[in-house]
């Protein structure tokens, strides 16, 4: 059997990838599909340490990740939409309105 | 799971992961995600949760990839090109990531202690990892969270369709 070390390092693999792709990359689409990889890691390392003590409160977890990350992808989507309706461009460089 | 199952499939899902975040194109990054997300399924049935695999396929690669590959063919994306001034960023972001994951994973296979809990070689009971078991957890522990959860979901339901709509004006 593979301990559970195993999958977890995989998921702080899986968690950097998308760390260092939101870092990057400039379109914010991708930057977005980097974060959904940090939430996926995230589950992994959860369902994991449920795996681990056998209790189910981890897999329960996951199924609130997955909620919040339908939510803040609509969300997120919408503004995308709304941007590129505004200023025809999705590059993060170019969208420095709130920057200083 | 057995090592010989793990590492190929492992392997394909860090290639799968490094193919959404190294496409120039973003429609073929969605895809790269897509994939990611059903080996991560595969993965969570072979850690006993059934039922988050199953949510897995049908929330994650079957309604949020769709919205995202719905959106970037509705924007009509272009590959991106690749800029020469940031490339000391994505240096130092590659460098500062790999420090992190090499400190992460030298402190979980050095820490000593074994993880507590009975350990992934223990047999589960039968029920575990089934959508009884995970909605009964759900609906007795996490009620409170679950009704939260109804609201969020309603207000960002709102949300989407407020910023999205065109101006009335």
């Amino acid at each position: 059997m593979v301990p559970a070390t195993y999958y977890l390092a995989l998921s702080i693999v899986l968690f950097v990838i998308g760390a260092v792709g939101f870092l990057i990359r400039r379109n914010l689409i991708i930057m977005f599909m980097s974060i959904e990889l940090m939430l996926n890691a995230a589950n992994l390392a959860f369902v994991t340490f449920a795996r681990q003590q056998l209790a189910m409160d981890g897999q329960v977890i996951v199924f609130f990740v997955m909620t919040v990350a339908a939510g803040e992808v609509a969300v997120g989507l919408a503004i995308i939409i709304a941007l590129f309706r505004h200023r025809e461009t999705l590059n993060a460089d170019e969208v420095r309105m709130l920057r200083w | 799971m057995t090592p010989l199952t793990f590492f190929p499939l492992a392997a394909l899902i860090v290639a799968a992961a490094l193919g959404v975040i190294l496409n120039r194109h973003p429609i073929r990054s969605g895809l790269c995600l897509a994939a990611t997300l059903f080996l991560l399924a595969i993965m969570f049935v072979f850690l006993d949760a059934h039922l988050v695999a199953a949510l897995q396929i049908i929330v994650y690669a079957g309604a949020i990839l769709v919205l995202f590959l719905f959106v970037i063919m509705l924007l009509n994306l272009e590959a991106e090109l690749p800029q020469r001034r940031r490339q000391n960023l994505t240096i130092a972001a590659t460098v500062a990531g790999g420090l992190f994951a090499a400190a992460g994973i030298y402190a979980l296979f050095t820490s000593g202690g074994q993880l507590p809990g009975p350990g992934t070689a223990a047999a589960p009971p039968l029920e575990f990892g089934s959508s009884a078991a995970l909605g009964y957890r759900l609906f007795t522990h996490f009620v409170l969270p679950f009704e939260i959860t109804a609201v969020l979901l309603l207000v960002a339901v709102l949300g989407a369709v407020v910023l999205a709509k065109k101006k009335m004006s």
